[in-house]
């Protein structure tokens, strides 16, 4: 086994003339949560991009447990297992809530493609579909549209419908962004909880979340590496103070 | 039974009684709205449930029907020429679908619409060009053979046959719609990027929606030739694959049972004002930009909505949390 679930080396992206990431060299230990934190315009999202496929790197390499993963596509690297959420709520706002948790529970049947067959065959995966809500609080809600729910009950839809896939490496993108503060802690229990025998790799602007749940935390700025170290470290490190507000105190929301 | 099934069992009973009624509405005008509500069927399968705008859709119907078409007239004779004729039309309307669907998936929006467009171009010209197609003149007398034993010579036996193809096809489409595939699709539709991180690649599915959505065109298409004993280079052109997305969207697209209405709907008023002569055309225009105007769900899509309304209003209001209520100690 690689010694760390998820590594990028000298990954680099450039638009144009612009370098939005520039040789990064990141490494998530196994069964961790790892923050990525930085101001806007820090390369947080792009980074993200890179990982999950969006974007072609520039240069660099992204290595999951050893294995390098560059070229693949992004339909690949989800069957691999590293599945990722949307800084803004991704569900399949038609479908039914229970339904949208059964598309993703729907992989392990195999039987995405055959179009002879009932969709009365997907029952089987109703019941697991319903555990996977209760375990997230939204089974009452099960018949609802996905539209129809309020924005943070559609994170939280998010979240059960990634955990779905039980997928050994989570990329949560802002999981807390937009959320009133209620929400907030029950989402942030809830991470603490799927954290359990997975590695988590997170991108927060949400200072208290970061502080509570994070092992590791990467500093980014303009697409560069600043620092890296627990939550403590990081606080006290001089150019993270001056790139946070100038030597400003690292707390609170940085929106 | 859904809704739409009973309505489709209604349709079906009515037309099982069709031929009994000659002075009311003719056979043959029963079956055009089945080759062409069946062709709508096929396009709507795109349309409605990947967002694909396709105008290649006629070089699918005209495709098989020339395959299906030229076979018949050399093997028609043969007691399995029929079943042997519409699968090859059918096939051949698969493999136009595969090349041209897979060149043009790679782009989106009018990219995508314009490269189909471009591509049935090709095939038009092919279809002027090939002997076997009659160029011009396009087929004619094309035999109906025989299926099991009857003859298909006589309407009334075609009418049935028709019917019972018709069925089969309506309720493939149905069937894919609502399979573990049609879950997948809809979700690729709703939100492409998401499913693409849930691990499915968008692409395939919407590959193997318009090749499917090619082929069920083409068995119209084979059901065509065989009723009307015709191909002519107008089932290739571009004016066909406009009035499938006319009659899709009168209809209501992505509904089931509204492409067979927005087929019924254009096939008959060019039939019944045909008197009026090239008029039909603007009559037709006309009723388009209305629906486009004011019933942009198109007929079914609408009735759909406005029952769909009454049955939220007619519902209760959910529950209320109760209020909180400072307790007195």
């Amino acid at each position: 086994m690689a010694a760390h679930a998820l590594e990028t080396r000298g990954l680099t992206k450039a638009f144009g003339g612009f370098t939005a990431v520039r040789d990064v060299d990141l490494a998530v230990r196994r069964h961790a949560i790892h923050a990525l934190i930085g101001p806007n315009g820090a390369g947080k999202t792009t980074f993200f991009n890179l990982l999950t496929k969006v974007h072609k790197p520039t240069g660099g390499r992204i290595l999951y447990e050893g294995a390098d993963i560059t070229a693949e596509s992004s339909a690949a690297i989800a069957r691999r297992g590293i599945v990722r959420s949307f800084q803004i709520s991704a569900t399949f706002p038609h479908m039914s809530v229970r339904d949208n948790v059964r598309v993703a529970l729907q992989r392990r049947l195999g039987t995405q493609y055959r179009f002879w067959q009932s969709s009365r065959s997907l029952a089987v995966l109703d019941d697991e579909a319903m555990r996977l809500l209760a375990d997230v609080g939204l089974a009452e809600a099960a018949e609802a549209q996905a539209a129809d729910l309020s924005y943070g009950r559609k994170r939280t839809l998010e979240i059960a419908t990634t955990l779905a896939l039980d997928p050994p490496l989570l990329l949560l993108d802002e999981p807390t962004q937009g959320m009133a503060i209620d929400d907030v802690d029950r989402i942030k229990r809830l991470i603490r909880r799927i954290a359990e025998g997975r590695t988590i790799l997170m991108v927060e602007h949400n200072m208290s979340v970061v502080a509570d749940l994070c092992d590791t935390i990467t500093v980014l700025q303009r697409g560069e590496i600043l620092a890296e170290g627990s939550y403590a470290e990081v606080s006290r490190d001089p150019a993270v103070r001056a790139a946070y507000l100038g030597g400003g105190h690292l707390g609170g929301t940085h929106g | 039974m859904t809704s739409t099934q009973k309505i489709f069992a209604a349709l079906v009973l009515a037309a099982l009684v069709v031929p009994f009624v000659p002075g009311l509405i003719y056979p043959i005008f029963v079956m055009k709205v089945m080759c062409y509500g069946l062709f709508a069927c096929a396009f709507n399968l795109l349309l409605g449930f990947t967002g694909l705008v396709s105008f290649a859709h006629a070089a699918f119907l005209g495709t098989a029907g020339y395959v299906t078409g030229a076979l018949m007239i050399r093997f028609g004779a043969h007691p399995l020429g029929v079943p042997a004729a519409f699968a090859a039309g059918v096939a051949a309307a698969a493999l136009v679908g595969f090349a041209i669907g897979g060149l043009a998936i790679r782009r989106r929006g009018i990219y995508f619409a314009m490269i189909t467009l471009a591509l049935s171009q090709i095939v038009y010209f092919l279809a002027v060009q090939f002997r076997w197609t009659g160029g011009e003149d396009g087929l004619q007398g094309i035999p109906r053979g025989s299926l099991l034993g009857l003859d298909l010579a006589s309407d009334t036996v075609m009418y049935y046959v028709a019917l019972a193809l018709f069925c089969a096809g309506f309720l493939f489409v149905e069937r894919v719609v609502h399979s573990p595939f049609g879950q997948i699709l809809q979700a690729v539709r709703d939100n492409e990027a998401r499913a693409t991180s849930l691990g499915y690649d968008a692409g395939r599915f919407q590959l193997l929606a318009f090749v499917l959505s090619a082929a069920v065109a083409g068995y119209a298409g084979a059901l065509k030739a065989l009723v009307f004993g015709l191909v002519s280079l107008n089932d290739v052109s571009l004016h066909t694959s406009t009035e499938v997305v006319l009659m899709t969207l009168l209809g209501g697209v992505g509904t089931l049972l509204g492409p067979l209405v927005g087929a019924a709907l254009v096939v008959g008023l060019q039939n019944y004002l045909a008197t009026i002569g090239d008029l039909v055309t603007v009559v037709i225009g006309l009723i388009f930009i209305v629906c486009v105007s004011f019933f942009r769900r198109g007929l079914v899509g609408e009735f759909l909505h406005w029952r769909r309304r009454r049955a939220e209003r007619a519902r209760p209001l959910p529950a209320r949390e109760p209020p909180v209520v400072a307790k007195v100690a």
